[in-house]
C-alpha cells in the first residue's frame, strides 16, 4: 500500500485516495471544434510509461482535493506531490 | 506420564505443568512450553506424516517455520484447521492433532504404492501424463489426484474465532530478536526512536536460546532476557513475540501476524485469535537470521533425519533428545555444537565431516570431549522404513565422486548440516536484488531499494561478534538519522570463537549401480533425479525448472530446499550459482489464515450499513429490507402472509388510488453554491440550466465524456447562486467526485462549491391523487394549489415548527411531492405524515412498489442506465441541448451512436397477460431457431402493472419503437422458459403525463 503525501493533509495511506489518471491530459475547451482524432485521443488514449508518471489523485476519504503526484510506475516511488496550481 | 526422551534440568519448559494431548487418536503428555513437535519427540515419535507424491513416511526436519513435513490437522470442538505446523503449535491442554495426507493411517498408507511406482512419477509427470484426452482432466484425473495428494481437510463450518486488524506507525521495525535484532533495538531505542521489535517464536533470543555464548559477562540467553526487559520498560518500544512479519509491501508497509489466543489454556472468549498488524515503518531492520540447509544423500528423508540446528534446539529449549544413537553429518563447524550438546547429555554421537579437517573452537571442544569424528566421510544411504535404523557411510574418494569403502552403522537419528542460508525473503520482497556470497555459498541482499537494512546472519554475518556489532551500529546510525539524537553506547561484546570454512560439497554421490532417491524438496517430493531430468529435457531458466519440478513451490516456499536446488542446477550445467540466478520470493513468508486477512469484516461488518433516520419506524412496521448499495431500504411492508408480489401490488395500487409515502433519504443530495453554479450545471447536464427560475426544479441527465448516460436526477434552484442536486442512490458517491474533478481540475476558474448533503436531509416522497390533500394538512398555512406549487415547483415551508423543503417532483407518474427536513427531524416528519394521512388511506411503500410505479410510466433507472446506453437509446433525445456544449456531447457524433439499428427502450407485455417475464430474458424473433439464437434485445426491468393488472416489462430492443406492435419471444435459458410477447410503448401509464401536472 502506497503512502501518499496529500499537499493539504500530509502523508496518508493509499486507501484514502482514488486514482485519477494522467495529469497531463487536457480536456478540449467547451464549444471548440475538435477533430475526431483529437477527441478520441482525449477520451480514450493514455500513455503507459515505464518510470516517472505525472498523475492525478483524489483525496476522497480526506479533504476531497484533487492533486498531482509524480510516481514511478516501475518502483512505485513517489518523487513529489503538488497542488494542481503548482508546478513539479 | 513418562516421556522417554525428556532430559532433566535442561530447557525452558515448565515441568510443573504437565499437559495432555492427542495425536492420531492416542493420548500423550508434554509440558507447558512445548510445541506439539517437541512433545511428540519427547515421547519418541518422529513419524508425523506422509509425503505429498510418494506417501513416504516423514518426520520432523526443523523446529520452526522452515519445517516442510510436519503439517497436521487440528481439531477443537466443532472446529478444524488444516496444515498447521507441528513445530509452531504451542501445546495446550486437550489439543487434538492428526497426521495429514495418509490413509488409512500414518503407519500404513495405501498411497505409499506410489513410492514403489516412483519410476512412473518423474518430474513433469502430471504435465506429461494427464494431458489427453482433454475432458478426462476435469472428470477423472484431477479428482483422483486431488484425493490422493490432498494436504489438510478444509473446515466446512464458519470460523468461530475473531480476528482483528491493527494499524501502527513506528520509526524502526526490527524483524527478529536474535543477537543482531536485540543489539540494534537497544541502540535505536536508547537514541529515542520509536521501535517495534517482532519475534515470530514464543521466546525471544533467536540463536542465543541454543548457543553456548557469553555476551558482556552474561550467558547469551540471560543477556537476551535482560535486553528484552530493558526494552519493555522503555515507553518508545513495542516488543512482540509470536508475531511473524510476513510481508514487505510498498513504501515500507509491513504486515505482521500476531498469534494471541491459541497458546492460552481456557482463553477468555473475547480475546481475538490473531491480530494482523499493518505497520508503516520509516525504516526496517531485517534481522531474520538464517536457516540451516540439509545435506542430500540416499533416502535422506526417513523419520529421524533432522537438521542439526533443530536437534540442538529440541535439546536446549525443550529438554528433548531426538535420539540416543545419533550421527551428526556436516560440511561445517556449526553442527559440532549439536554433537557437544548430545555428549553433555550423556549420549555418544558419531560425527561425519565431509571436510578433510578443521581446527575451529567447536571442533577442538568436541575432540576434548572424546567425540568420535570421521573426517572426509559421507553418508551414501540410510535404512529403516518408519524410522531411520542405520546409515551406510563411507570415506569419500579424492574427488568425492564415490566412496573408498562402505559400512553400515546403526543409528536412531541423523543430524545434518549443509551450512546456512540467510533468510532474505523480506529483503527480496522489498524489491531488492540478491547477490551471491561465495564465502557462505548463499545469496545475501544487494543494494536497498526501500528504507530497509538487513543485519546479522540474514546478511551473511554468521559470526556472533560481527552480528552484535552490525546490529548495534545500524540501530545507532539509523535512529540518529531519524531522531537527531546521538546517545553513544558501546556495542555488546562476546567471547571470540574461531571458525573454519565449510566445504561446499553437499550432494552425496550414489554408490555404483544404486539408484536411491535423494530428496531436495521434502514437501513436494522433488529429488535430485527430478531436477536432473528437467535440465536434461531442456529447462534452463530456474523459474522453469521450479515450475516443472515444483521445487520450492510447496507451502514452506522452499526454505530448506531452494538453495540446494540452485546449486544442483549449477553443478549439472557447469555454471556458477549466480549465473543460474534465483527465484522470486513473494509474501506471505509463512502461510497465514484467511481469517486474519478478513479481520472483523465478516457478515454485516463486511461493509458499513447506511440507515435512514426513519429506519426504526420501518422496522416497527414490518418492513422487509433490501440492500441498495450500502443503504438498507424497505423493500415492502409485509401485512399478514403476503409475499413480495402481493405486498408490492397492494402498495403500488394504493399510490395510484390514494396516497403512499416512500423513504427516499438514500437519494444522493449535493449542495451547490457559487456565482457560476448555473453555468456549471449547464456544462455537466445535457439540457439547459441558465434560465431556470429560483424556486423551480428541473430534471437533468449527465453523460460521461464517452457519450454514455452517466446518471439522472433533479436539481432545484433555491436562490440565485444556490442549487440542490439529487442523484440516484447508486451513483451519489461517484457523481460528487465527478463534479469535484471538473471544478478542481478542468474548470478551476468557475466559482462553484459542491458538498454532499445526502445524510443531512431526510426525504419522504408523497405520491398519489390524495397527495395534495395530505400536503394541505401538513402545511395548513400554505397555499398548496397547482398555481402556487406547480409541477416542478419548490417551496421552503414550516412543518409544525420544523423547516421543510417541498419539491413537486414525481417518479411514479402520479401527482407527487417530496418533503425534506433535517435528518434529526426525519422521524418527526414521517410520523406526522402518517398521522395526518391516516384518514385519506396513506400507506408506506417500499422499493418494489417504487420500481413498479417507475417501470409502468417508462421512467429509466439503473437497469437501463447500465453503462452501455446513450440518451437516444432511452428516448431522452429531447434532453440533449442543440444550443450549447456539455460533457460528452462531442462523443455523440461517433458512428456507432448514430447507427439506426441501436437497441432502444420499449415496453413489453406477455400475450397471455399473466406470465411475468424474468429480467435479463432475451428477445428473439423465433423461439425455435438454432442456437445461438440471434438476440434482438433484452428485458431490463419487470413488474406487475397495477394500472392494467398484468405483467409489464421494459426492454432495450434493436430498432426500438419501430417494432411496437410486433410479436416476439422472451427467452430465459436459465429458467428454461419462452414467453410470447408483444412490443408496446415504454410509457405504459399516462403517456401524456397529465396526472403529474394535475
Ligand atoms: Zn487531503
Amino acid at each position: 500500500m502506497l503512502e501518499i503525501k496529500c499537499p493539504y493533509c500530509g502523508k496518508r495511506s493509499q486507501n484514502e485516495f482514488s486514482y485519477g489518471g494522467d495529469a497531463n491530459v487536457k480536456r478540449p475547451a467547451l464549444g471548440k471544434e475538435v477533430s475526431d482524432k483529437e477527441w478520441d485521443n482525449f477520451v480514450y488514449l493514455r500513455k503507459n510509461p515505464r518510470g516517472n508518471h505525472s498523475e492525478l489523485w483524489h483525496h476522497v476519504a480526506g479533504c476531497r482535493k484533487w492533486f498531482k503526484v509524480s510516481r514511478d510506475t516501475l518502483t512505485h516511488e513517489i518523487y513529489n506531490t503538488e497542488k494542481l496550481n503548482e508546478e513539479f | 506420564m513418562s516421556q522417554k526422551y525428556r532430559l532433566d534440568n535442561v530447557g525452558y519448559i515448565d515441568r510443573e505443568k504437565a499437559i495432555s494431548f492427542k495425536f492420531n487418536g492416542k493420548k500423550y503428555f508434554g509440558y507447558q512450553g512445548d510445541t506439539l513437535a517437541s512433545a511428540l519427540l519427547a515421547n519418541g515419535i518422529h513419524l508425523v506424516g506422509r509425503s505429498f507424491k510418494y506417501h513416504r513416511p516423514r518426520g520432523f526436519i526443523g523446529a520452526g517455520t522452515e519445517e516442510p513435513n510436519a503439517k497436521v490437522q487440528l481439531y477443537k470442538d466443532a472446529k478444524t484447521e488444516p496444515n498447521a505446523l507441528a513445530t509452531e503449535i504451542e501445546l495446550v491442554e486437550g489439543l487434538v492433532a492428526q497426521s495429514q495426507n495418509c490413509w488409512p493411517s500414518v503407519n500404513f498408507d495405501i498411497g505409499a504404492i506410489n513410492n514403489l511406482l516412483n519410476k512412473f512419477f518423474p518430474a513433469g509427470f502430471y504435465y506429461k501424463t494427464f494431458m489427453w484426452p482433454k475432458n478426462f482432466w476435469y472428470k477423472i484425473y484431477e479428482p483422483i489426484i486431488r484425493k490422493a495428494a490432498g494436504l489438510g481437510v478444509a473446515p466446512l463450518k464458519p470460523d468461530p474465532d475473531r480476528y482483528e486488524h491493527k494499524f501502527e506507525h513506528c520509526d524502526i521495525l526490527i524483524v527478529g530478536s536474535g543477537p543482531s535484532g536485540l543489539s540494534s533495538a537497544l541502540a535505536a531505542a536508547k537514541n529515542g526512536a520509536r521501535v517495534i521489535l517482532a519475534e515470530d517464536k514464543p521466546r525471544f533470543g533467536g540463536s542465543l536460546l541454543t548457543d553456548e555464548v557469553t555476551i558482556g559477562n552474561k550467558k547469551g540467553k540471560d543477556w537476551a532476557d535482560d535486553t528484552i526487559s530493558q526494552l519493555k520498560s522503555m515507553p518508545n518500544v513495542i516488543v512482540k513475540r509470536r508475531s511473524q512479519v510476513f510481508g514487505y509491501y510498498d513504501h515500507n508497509m509491513m504486515v505482521m501476524l500476531e498469534k494471541t489466543k491459541d497458546h492460552i489454556d481456557n482463553p477468555n472468549k473475547f480475546i481475538p485469535r490473531q491480530k494482523l498488524w499493518y505497520i508503516r515503518a520509516k525504516e526496517v531492520l531485517i534481522s531474520t537470521g538464517s536457516i540451516e540447509r540439509p545435506l542430500v544423500f540416499g533416502n535422506n528423508d526417513r523419520p529421524g533425519i533432522m537438521l542439526a540446528s533443530a536437534a540442538k534446539e529440541y535439546m536446549k529449549v525443550y529438554g528433548v533428545l531426538i535420539g540416543k544413537k545419533p550421527i551428526i553429518f556436516t560440511n561445517n563447524d556449526s553442527a559440532y555444537d549439536c554433537a557437544i550438546e548430545f555428549k553433555k547429555n550423556g549420549v555418544d554421537p558419531l560425527i561425519l565431516d565431509i571436510r578433510k579437517n578443521s581446527d575451529s573452537s567447536s571442533v577442538k571442544e568436541a575432540k576434548n570431549l572424546n567425540i568420535n569424528i570421521k573426517f572426509s566421510y559421507g553418508i551414501a544411504n540410510t535404512n529403516g522404513y518408519l524410522r531411520v535404523k542405520s546409515a551406510t557411510i563411507g570415506k569419500l574418494n579424492g574427488d568425492k565422486s564415490g566412496y573408498e569403502n562402505l559400512e553400515n552403522i546403526p543409528c536412531d537419528c541423523i543430524c545434518v548440516s549443509g551450512n546456512w542460508t540467510p533468510t532474505v525473503h523480506l529483503s527480496s520482497q522489498s524489491g531488492n536484488r540478491l547477490k551471491f556470497d561465495e564465502n557462505i555459498n548463499a545469496f545475501i541482499p544487494d543494494k536497498s531499494r526501500q528504507n530497509e537494512t538487513t543485519i546479522g546472519s540474514a546478511s551473511g554475518k554468521f559470526n556472533l561478534k560481527q552480528s552484535l556489532e552490525d546490529g548495534f551500529n545500524k540501530g545507532y546510525e539509523i535512529s540518529k538519522k531519524i531522531t537527531g539524537n546521538d546517545i553513544k553506547n558501546s556495542p555488546p561484546t562476546s567471547n571470540e570463537r574461531t571458525y573454519k570454512d565449510h566445504d561446499k560439497f553437499w550432494c552425496m554421490p550414489l554408490p555404483k549401480n544404486k539408484h536411491y532417491k535423494r530428496f531436495v524438496d521434502f514437501q513436494n517430493d522433488v529429488s535430485v533425479s527430478d531436477i536432473e531430468l528437467a535440465v536434461r529435457e531442456g529447462f534452463r531458466s530456474i523459474e522453469h525448472v521450479k515450475r516443472y519440478t515444483t521445487l520450492g513451490m510447496a507451502t514452506d516456499q522452499g526454505k530448506t530446499s531452494n538453495l540446494n536446488g540452485l546449486q544442483l542446477v549449477s553443478n549439472i550445467e557447469n555454471k556458477i550459482v549466480p549465473d543460474v540466478g534465483h527465484t522470486t520470493f513473494r509474501p506471505p513468508y509463512t502461510p497465514i489464515t484467511i481469517g486474519s486477512i478478513v479481520g472483523r469484516e465478516v457478515g454485516k461488518h463486511y461493509r458499513p450499513t447506511r440507515k435512514s433516520p426513519m429506519h426504526s419506524w420501518h422496522e416497527k412496521n414490518n418492513a422487509v429490507f433490501v440492500d441498495a448499495g450500502l443503504w438498507l431500504r424497505p423493500r415492502y411492508y409485509k401485512q399478514g402472509n403476503e409475499n413480495l408480489l402481493e405486498a408490492s401490488k397492494r402498495e403500488a395500487a394504493n399510490v395510484r388510488n390514494n396516497v403512499g409515502i416512500c423513504d427516499v433519504t438514500s437519494l444522493g443530495k449535493i449542495d451547490i453554491k457559487g456565482s457560476d453554479s448555473a453555468e456549471f450545471l449547464n456544462r455537466v447536464y445535457t439540457n439547459s440550466w441558465m434560465k431556470l427560475p429560483v424556486g423551480k426544479t428541473r430534471y437533468g441527465v449527465m453523460l460521461r465524456e464517452d457519450g454514455i448516460v452517466y446518471d439522472d436526477g433533479t436539481t432545484t434552484r433555491i436562490s440565485e447562486n444556490h442549487f440542490h442536486m439529487t442523484t440516484t442512490t447508486a451513483q451519489a458517491v461517484n457523481i460528487l467526485a465527478h463534479l469535484e474533478y471538473y471544478l478542481q481540475v478542468v474548470w478551476p476558474e468557475l466559482d462553484v462549491n459542491v458538498l454532499s448533503t445526502t445524510e443531512q436531509w431526510a426525504g419522504a416522497a408523497l405520491a398519489g391523487p390524495n397527495s395534495r390533500d395530505l400536503l394541505s394538512k401538513l402545511f395548513p398555512n400554505t397555499d398548496v394549489s397547482n398555481e402556487n406549487i406547480p409541477f416542478m415547483g419548490f417551496k421552503e415551508e414550516d412543518l409544525y415548527g420544523v423547516p421543510a423543503r417541498i419539491f413537486r417532483i414525481s417518479f411514479s407518474g402520479e401527482l407527487a411531492y417530496e418533503i425534506n427536513v433535517e435528518s434529526g427531524y426525519g422521524i418527526f416528519m414521517w410520523e406526522k405524515i402518517m398521522e395526518l394521512g391516516k384518514e385519506i388511506n396513506i400507506e408506506p411503500y417500499g422499493t418494489e412498489a417504487l420500481s413498479t410505479l417507475r417501470i409502468e410510466m417508462g421512467h429509466v433507472a439503473g437497469s437501463e442506465i447500465d453503462g452501455r446506453t446513450i440518451a437516444s437509446d432511452l428516448s431522452l433525445d429531447g434532453m440533449l441541448s442543440k444550443k450549447k456544449d456539455f460533457i460528452g456531447k462531442r462523443s455523440l457524433n461517433r458512428k456507432a451512436f448514430l447507427s439506426t439499428d441501436r437497441e432502444k427502450i420499449v415496453g413489453v407485455v406477455p400475450l397471455d397477460r399473466k406470465t411475468m417475464i424474468p429480467e435479463g430474458s432475451h428477445l428473439v424473433k423465433d423461439n425455435n431457431a438454432a442456437l445461438p439464437n440471434p438476440k434482438l434485445g433484452h428485458i431490463s426491468a419487470s413488474c406487475w402493472s397495477v394500472e392494467y393488472n398484468n405483467p409489464f416489462s421494459l426492454a432495450i430492443l434493436k430498432e426500438g419503437k419501430k417494432r411496437i406492435g410486433e410479436k416476439l419471444y422472451a427467452l430465459s435459458p436459465l429458467k428454461n422458459i419462452s414467453i410470447p410477447v408483444e412490443i408496446v410503448s415504454s410509457h405504459y401509464v399516462d403517456p401524456k403525463g397529465e396526472r403529474v401536472r394535475s
